[in-house]
């Protein structure tokens, strides 16, 4: 009876083992990227950028359809035309980047919508906007594989002046000049990421399985390392238990995924070993030292 | 062999001076304290020679090594410390020079990392999160990754604000410990009696320079009333500096 919730659905049909495989390999990869989003204040960033790459990804959507070469190429266009636009602004204007940031984002987000809508259905709206992971092929699943593993490899490269650059962004400054390149690279990252969860969660929800791991890692951990591990954990159980929820019942799969790994956000916060309101209402004596 | 040299340097932000044509040079091996009122262009002045700002005007040149011969210990250091990493790491980024992106970190290194977080003094603290030390601690974290960064020229910007005496003393101690070693150090200083009592040579700086040379002759009440006199607002009708012009007329 378990074993047929549970495990039945993936022995039994091939497009959800697909599924699986695709929401495993998002995690491994966009899990990572979203704690660094998170612990450099930049949350709401990826959120903006997500709605930043639909105009590429509308554009390469309507020329081949749901390939995912076609849209990450246009995303990642789009995405670094948003971001190096909002820069230039910023720094040549001395407007706030996170104000620049907004005005482009929504105008590219506006402009995507128009692409959409005047080119294609709604049907297809929906489908950029909300994803089917459960409508995966196999060359759709080997780009999103392929992406995950680009991902780890990139972090692999630009981690150690990532991180020093989130801790002492001067310090790094003064003793080299990896700082920079670092950023670009990693928001080329955040960009890759966020067009490869588009089939899986669509445009609105792909940052989801890259932010909420990294808020639920938060409250378990105060160790980089096990930070970024408990978020791949956590981005997977999501993905396999939204992917259940989903074929159980009703729920179309990318808000499942999300509104499982809600329900995990929500009983960190609440039991969290690091800062969670239970161990504060209920903190036990004082220590000695 | 100077160890800075500054050929008539201006200093500032958005076209207002606030270090104003400076000229001078700090001998190798020094121990130089800069001090002067608030906004007098002390933190400009060191952010300058660690090249994080580029002169408005004028040069400094630095005797012969790079700015990974520096090692920068900046005020209100922009420190995120709520980033999960821990002393132990956090000091070992004074490695970088050695290390780089990815050369590991072996026996000898992490022999020298220990031995840096015991030098100041806090032995047992390698594991701690950052978020959890108090100001006098961090003090001491930054000032073991300065050790590690084994730099020729150490820059510490007001590097005693906010710290307890105990703190003070010990790490003032590492301060001249450096210059017996023969490093050159230059360092921002609001307290006039430590000046006197540990530092050889002072500038005492108010946008222009006032005095410069031997601190008991350089830091007496008269430079010292000159140095508070300085306005300290910006102008924001200034004209163009008189100086400049009567140099590009002389061209």
């Amino acid at each position: 009876m378990v074993h047929d919730a549970l495990i039945g659905p993936f022995t039994e049909f091939e497009f959800m083992r697909r599924a699986l495989a695709a929401v495993i390999a998002l995690s491994l990869a966009g899990a990572p990227i979203g704690v660094f989003l998170m612990l450099r204040r930049m949350s709401l960033v990826g959120d903006a950028m997500a709605h930043a790459i639909l105009p590429g990804a509308a554009v390469g959507f309507l020329l081949s359809g749901l390939n995912l070469f076609a849209m990450t190429a246009g995303g990642l266009i789009a995405g670094f035309a948003v971001a190096i636009l909002a820069g230039v602004v910023s720094r040549s204007t001395g407007l706030k980047e996170d104000a620049s940031l907004a005005t482009f984002y929504l105008a590219s987000l506006a402009l995507g919508v128009t692409i959409v809508s005047i080119k294609g259905t709604n049907i297809d709206l929906l489908h950029v906007l909300f994803g089917n992971i459960l409508a995966m092929d196999d060359q759709t699943l080997l780009v999103v594989a392929f992406n995950a593993t680009v991902t780890l490899l990139v972090l692999a490269v630009i981690y150690r002046p990532l991180v020093i650059e989130s801790v002492d962004p001067l310090f790094l400054r003064t003793v080299s000049p990896a700082g920079g390149p670092a950023h670009l690279a990693f928001l080329a990252l955040v960009v890759i990421n966020l067009v490869n969860g588009f089939q899986a969660l669509g445009t609105l929800l792909a940052v989801g399985l890259m932010i909420l791991p990294a808020g639920i890692a938060r409250f378990w951990t105060r160790d980089l390392t096990m930070m970024i591990c408990i978020a791949v954990v956590a981005a997977a159980a999501s993905g396999y238990a939204g992917l259940v929820l989903s074929f159980q019942t009703r729920v179309p799969s990318g808000p499942a995924i999300i509104l499982v790994a809600t329900v995990l956000y929500i009983v960190s916060v609440l039991f969290g070993r690091v800062g969670g309101i239970v161990r504060q209402l209920f903190p036990g004596r004082h220590l000695e030292a | 062999m100077a160890a800075v040299h500054f050929n008539n340097v201006t200093l500032g932000y958005d076209r207002h001076p606030a270090v104003h044509h400076l000229n001078g040079e700090v001998a190798s091996g020094a121990l130089v304290a800069v001090v002067g009122p608030n906004g007098a262009g002390k933190s400009t002045l060191l952010r300058g020679i660690v090249g994080i700002l580029r002169p408005l005007d004028g040069s400094i040149h630095l005797g012969g090594f790079d700015s990974r011969d520096i090692a920068y210990l900046p005020q209100s250091a922009e420190i995120d410390r709520s980033f999960p990493i821990s002393v132990f790491d956090f000091v070992a980024t004074g490695l970088w020079r050695a290390t780089g992106l990815f050369g590991g970190i072996g026996k000898a290194a992490r022999d020298k990392i220990l031995h840096a977080i015991a030098s100041v003094g806090l032995n047992g603290f390698e594991n701690r999160p950052l978020g959890t030390l108090s100001g006098g601690q961090m003090q001491r974290v930054l000032f073991a990754r300065v050790l590690l960064q084994d730099a020729r020229l150490i820059v510490l910007d007001e590097p005693f604000n906010a710290i307890d005496s105990k703190t003070t003393t010990d790490l003032l101690a590492l301060v001249k410990h450096w210059h017996g070693e023969g490093r050159t150090v230059l360092a921002a200083l609001h307290d006039m009696e430590m000046v006197r009592t540990h530092f050889s040579e002072t500038l005492v700086l108010a946008r222009g320079p006032v005095a410069w040379g031997p601190t008991a002759e350089v830091l007496t009440p008269e430079n010292l009333m000159v140095a508070m006199r300085m306005c300290e607002a910006f102008d924001d009708s200034a004209a163009a500096c008189a100086a400049d012009n009567a140099r590009a007329r002389a061209a």
